[in-house]
């Protein structure tokens, strides 16, 4: 789960992290209230998930009571490559001497965590790593023993630290690791981190995502996220237990099993279609959930054909006709299906497709046959 | 031979007494595992249909002998069993449980690594192992599949039946079938199982099934090129997926541009391995293959 920069910065906040003092506001009335209480100048930034908010006029610099309201009305409901900003984050204005960049994050490569530093903050850290690698420390901690003083104190000195910070930025790695361990995160970001004037060490952004499977054990950040921003389906799914993605196509996509799921949008594609979504059903998948899932596939209305693709493993060929048998009755979908059924219980599947004589749903026997049928029915084509 | 199961096995279970665990035990035993205690702290003393269930492992593996763990119990409590099991000296543990949190996955794997060296994890968030014929350890339908010489090792369960299912009906078998999962931080990686078939006598081709995330493929392709001389097969999936979208497996995810399905098919391909577009490819290389 991304989360928004405030909220990021409210976790940073709670391990010790330096943040300037701020309001999260969703009017343009308690964005004035919060900026005249924090006092100016103010800076009014838009939380949105996504970057380039800077250049999409997002994050404005006010002065005084009219400046606030004139940025607060113009960013409020703005939309940044398709967020439509519903929450400012109203924080005290910082001066800044330095910028730079930390992160923590799990390396999968190196089944350990990763700290980064580099003095080189305030820009794509991929475009430091590229241009300027010798400017980025990545180092590696052993997960058993943590990040410790000594390491984080060599990584800001290798990192190009100014000298007189070093103990400063030596503090934000430590609680930036601690926030990232204690929280769950995969990652933990700040770029960037900066130096003030008095030599004050502050996170000025914050990126943060945390582990959904963790969330058992922090029931406190379960409400986090940009939920207002989520498709709506994805958000229903998730309520539902049914792992959902949406995506830009017009074939409607469900199977059991991660990985033939993401291998059937691929075979689809390659016979020219566009997947709609990514639904996996998993297993064990009875007639209730293919029913469910059937419901939140035809809820996009950009969906022209719909594709079932299951091989039955854990979950039976039959209960999944069975699901599909009775969703029809229930929804009457307008739209042509292709099912696959191969696997536990297939022939028993395959006939209780047959006795339903179901309107529009074409049975298919392989993969590639499949897909390459819900393609011709998505583009208006008979089977 | 086979990897990792066979005739060997002693197999015990954690969850052993719940809905799911008990359903997947007796069908491992049916098929022929031995199946020689459970674990349930609170049903010590207890069996389910005939199975003793111990109360720790360290008394599990004493009184049973178990060599083998597999893990079924709830994602909070999943990993401490697991290194419970290693701890205990068990020389198998198969995590079966999905949905993990990473960071427990990270600390026992560098746990197990560290301190008990002597323990191999696959795992989580995966099917089990099957050697056809021996034994089947965890929930892969068996009925699919059967003896032969190809080894097969993936992230994804159901695309795994797909691809076995294929080459089963063109009449070829496995020697292993192994499902090393789909979250970030496995026990094992493609390199560790890949080093095993290599070394297997009845292992003569490897199919290998990746998918987006993590860069397990890459190392995979290094490892290949300079330590595996049979033919291995390869297959990924989630070319489509959009960058940022976890895909049902926790691990599947594109971050930024790390860990895309077209990288790792290039890095495969780039040092000899044969990477079939659909999964009805792979089967048709690796018939191609076995067959000249």
């Amino acid at each position: 789960m991304d989360l928004l920069e405030y909220q990021g910065k409210q976790l940073f906040g709670r391990h010790g992290l330096a943040v300037s003092d701020g309001k999260a506001v969703t009017t343009v009335e308690d964005a004035i209230a919060a900026a005249d209480e924090i006092g100016y100048p103010v800076v009014v930034k838009a939380q949105v998930l996504i970057g380039g908010r800077g250049k999409a006029g997002g994050v404005k610099l006010a002065a005084n009571t009219d400046e606030a309201r004139e940025h607060a009305t113009s960013i409020l409901g703005l939309d940044i490559k398709g967020h439509i900003v519903r929450t400012l984050w109203i924080e005290a204005a910082s001066d800044i001497a330095t910028e730079y960049y930390a992160s923590v994050l799990l390396d999968r490569g190196a089944k350990q965590p990763l700290v980064m530093f580099s003095s080189e903050g305030g820009v794509e850290i991929e475009q430091v790593a590229e241009e300027t690698p010798e400017k980025l420390v990545r180092d590696n901690v052993d997960a058993l023993v943590g990040l410790t003083r000594e390491h984080a104190v060599d990584i800001a000195k290798r990192g190009g630290a100014d000298e007189d910070v070093i103990e400063g930025v030596a503090d934000a790695l430590m609680a930036l690791y601690e926030v990232w361990l204690e929280e769950d995160c995969s990652l933990a970001e700040i770029n960037p981190l900066i130096v003030t004037p008095d030599r004050q060490v502050k996170a000025l952004d914050a990126k943060v995502t945390l582990d959904e499977n963790a969330m058992f054990r922090h029931k406190e950040n379960a409400e986090l996220g940009d939920s207002a921003n989520a498709d709506p389906i994805e958000v229903k799914a998730k309520a539902q237990d049914v792992i959902y993605v949406k995506l830009d196509g017009d074939i409607g996509i469900m199977g059991n099993g991660a990985g033939l799921v993401m291998s059937t949008l691929d075979v689809v594609a390659q016979y020219g279609g566009t997947p709609a979504n990514f639904l996996d059903a998993g297993g064990g998948s009875d007639a209730a959930k293919v029913k469910q899932a059937i419901e939140l596939i035809l809820e996009n209305d950009q969906v022209k054909a719909v594709l079932l693709n299951i091989f039955g493993g854990i979950s039976r060929c039959d209960e999944v006709a069975n699901g599909l048998v009775a969703a029809f009755g229930e929804l009457n979908p307008t739209v042509p299906f292709v099912v696959r059924l191969d696997g536990t219980n297939d022939e028993a599947g395959r006939k209780i497709l047959q006795d339903a004589a179901l309107p529009n749903v074409h049975a298919a026997t392989t993969m590639d046959s499949a897909a390459e049928l819900v393609v011709k029915l998505a583009k208006g084509e008979n089977a | 031979m086979s990897i990792l199961v066979g005739n060997d096995t002693k197999l015990a279970v954690a969850g052993i007494t719940g809905r799911e665990g008990s359903f997947h035990t007796l069908n491992n035993r049916s098929y022929g595992t031995n199946v020689v205690g459970g674990i349930n702290p609170k049903k010590a003393g207890e069996n389910v249909e005939g199975i003793p269930v111990f109360g720790d492992w360290k008394t599990c593996v004493a009184e049973s002998g178990a060599n083998t763990a597999m893990i079924f119990v709830p994602p909070p409590f999943a990993a401490a069993s697991a290194q419970e099991a290693a701890e205990a000296g068990v020389e198998l543990v198969v995590i079966i449980t999905e949905g993990i949190p990473a960071h427990d996955e990270l600390k026992l794997y560098n746990t197990v690594k560290e301190k008990h060296p002597g323990t191999r994890v696959v795992g989580p968030n995966c099917p089990g192992i099957l050697s056809p014929g021996k034994a089947n350890v965890g929930i892969i339908p068996a009925s699919f599949f059967k003896e032969g010489n190809v080894g097969v090792v993936s992230r994804s369960g159901t695309l795994t039946y797909q691809i076995g299912n294929e080459l089963s009906v063109a009449g070829f078998g496995n020697s292993s079938i192994v499902g090393i999962g789909g979250d970030p931080v496995p026990g094992s990686s493609f390199i560790d199982i890949i080093e095993q078939f290599e070394a297997d006598e009845q292992t003569e081709l490897i199919v290998m099934s990746g998918e987006i995330g993590g860069d397990a493929e890459e190392q995979a392709a290094a490892y290949i090129k300079d330590n595996v001389k049979k033919p291995v097969v390869g297959y990924i999936a989630g070319f489509t997926a959009p960058a940022g979208k976890t895909m049902g497996h926790a691990g599947a995810i594109v971050s930024g541009t790390a860990g895309t399905a077209a990288a790792k098919a290039e890095a495969l391909e780039a040092v000899g391995v044969r990477v079939g577009r659909t999964p009805t490819q792979v089967a048709k290389i690796a018939m191609e293959i076995l067959g000249s």
